[in-house]
């Protein structure tokens, strides 16, 4: 079976696009799949620091595409997991340095040899967006909580609409239970009344996520991380297995009814 | 300056040639590919070899699209997009006489306007108003942020219009599901032109030339109408 290429987008910056993306490529190699991730971020790149391979990278996307080293050469075996693979973002150069095309031939090139090609999209909606989703079978959206975070989710997923590329997958990120409770914060509900499309990760706030970042240690790779669990049940989701929602809160309740609800996007 | 004489000329010769399917022209903001009728693929076919024939002459050009009454979907814009950024050259606007290929443009974040045409469409919207103020446009979708919808006549809407969405209507706005971005019924000023929604609730809601913004929630959303009563804004229960 060839590989799928997920792209991973928000609009709004900040929600946690590269986390994400470092996170569910470590859980689906964790599985024991052969995964690569693309850092599409042309001139802002990070997945390479969340990964801790900053250090390693000789040739990045933009040689690939222009031809100056082979696809291979500019894959970074991951230092714990041995089937995950980075192709880090020229920092020196910006999103017009790749055409969506180049895009898909280069991940055409990558499917044979791959189970999962993760791209992760820089903020935004213009060329570097393009870039990202053009070789995408599925695209997930990340937003937050926020009103400003949904509003660019929902354009975005008008985008991904317009593009064919729909119907895309929902992870909502840095849910705040306390907050949620005394009513600072829309709920996973109120978030998926507005998007309606189908919910495929609840991610819980966790200050673990800020050492593992800056560390460059995926926080999957802690087993005790709420934030880790969660993202290995998004790969699992993706996997096709059927994985109850994390019952974010301690005591339980506020999320339950959310366990069932499988909600499809309007056509 | 004299050099660009010489491959003029030869645009002229092969657009002679092809004159039947492509029209190739120089405007101020660059070259505009006029297509002439016929099935897409073809049109496309001899617009890719013209381009291919010119070599490097072409490069680096930004392209205006005409596209007269082709009805281009996301996927033939987005394709024959790349097959020109393949090519060195970069498509920024779309022009058209449908006005589905214009939306799908619009969605793919190309200009819909280039300055010449600017005019001739202004002079089409006027025959546009006189047919269509009785005419209606019905929209089987949510409407996300970032997507407007215009319409000379009636607009209805069997889905939600989230915030951030825009539509402007010359007449009548009916909306089956959530509206909650901004309506504009009566657009060409048009006083008794009505909203209706199951949940009415813009962020904005106008009708003709009066403005209104929604007032805090209290209970359960509610099919309801708007229209004006003495010139301002009112809501009411919408039930047969």
């Amino acid at each position: 079976m060839p590989g799928k290429v997920i792209t991973i987008t928000s609009g709004k910056g900040g929600v946690g696009k590269t986390t994400a993306t470092a996170n569910l490529g470590a859980a689906l190699a964790q599985s024991g799949y052969k995964v690569v991730c693309i850092d599409a971020d042309i001139g802002l790149r990070n997945l390479d620091v969340v990964l801790g391979l900053e250090n390693r990278i000789v040739y990045d996307l933009v040689d690939v595409v222009e031809g100056r080293c082979r696809v291979r050469q500019a894959m970074i075996r991951d230092k714990r997991l041995p089937e995950l693979y980075l192709i880090p973002a020229a920092q020196t150069r910006d999103k017009s340095a790749v055409s969506p095309s180049d895009m898909v031939r280069l991940c055409d090139d990558l499917r044979g040899e791959y189970d999962y090609i993760l791209i992760d999209s820089p903020a935004g909606i213009e060329r570097g967006f393009r870039n990202a989703i053009a070789p995408a079978d599925v695209v997930m959206v990340i937003t937050n909580p926020e009103v400003s975070a949904v509003r660019d989710a929902d354009r975005i997923i008008g985008l991904i609409e317009a593009e064919e590329k729909g119907p895309a997958l929902l992870v909502i990120n840095r849910i705040k239970p306390n907050m949620i409770k005394r009513g600072d914060m829309l709920s996973p509900d109120d978030v998926l009344e507005l998007l309606a499309i189908e919910l495929v990760g609840l991610i819980p706030e966790d200050e673990g996520v800020v050492t593992s970042t800056n560390r460059g240690l995926p926080v999957v790779l802690d087993g005790r991380s709420k934030a880790g669990q969660a993202f290995r049940n998004i790969s699992r989701r993706l996997l096709g297995e059927k994985v109850p929602f994390l019952d974010i809160e301690e005591e339980g309740g506020l999320f339950g009814r959310l366990t069932r609800r499988i909600r499809s996007g309007g056509d | 300056m004299q050099m660009d004489a010489s491959p003029v000329e030869n645009q002229l010769g092969v657009e002679q040639e092809h004159s039947s399917k492509i029209q190739i022209k120089g405007i101020n903001e660059g070259l505009l590919v006029i297509l002439k009728e016929g099935e897409w693929l073809d049109v496309k076919q001899v617009l890719l070899e013209h381009i291919d024939q010119q070599g490097e002459f072409l490069r680096g050009a930004r392209i205006a699209l005409d596209a007269g009454n082709h009805i281009l979907k996301a996927l033939d814009l987005g394709r024959l997009r790349d097959e020109l950024s393949e090519r060195g050259l970069s498509l920024w606007a779309v022009v058209s006489n449908s006005p589905m290929t214009v939306q799908t443009a619009k969605m793919l974040g190309l200009e819909t306007k280039i300055g010449k045409t600017r005019r001739e469409a202004a002079l089409q919207t006027p025959d546009g108003v006189m047919l269509g103020v009785e005419e209606a446009v019905m929209v089987c979708k949510t409407l996300r942020s970032g997507f407007r919808l215009q319409y000379p006549g009636h607009v209805v809407v069997i889905g939600d219009v989230n915030p951030g969405a825009e539509i402007i209507a010359g007449g009548n706005v009916v909306v089956w599901g959530h509206m909650r971005g901004l309506v504009h019924a009566g657009a060409e000023g048009n006083e008794s032109a009505v909203v209706c929604a199951l949940d009415l609730h813009p962020t904005q809601l106008r009708i003709a030339s009066q403005i209104a913004v929604t007032p805090k929630r209290k209970g359960k959303p509610q099919p309801e109408l708007a229209r004006l009563v003495d010139g301002t804004v009112e809501a009411v229960l919408w039930s047969p």
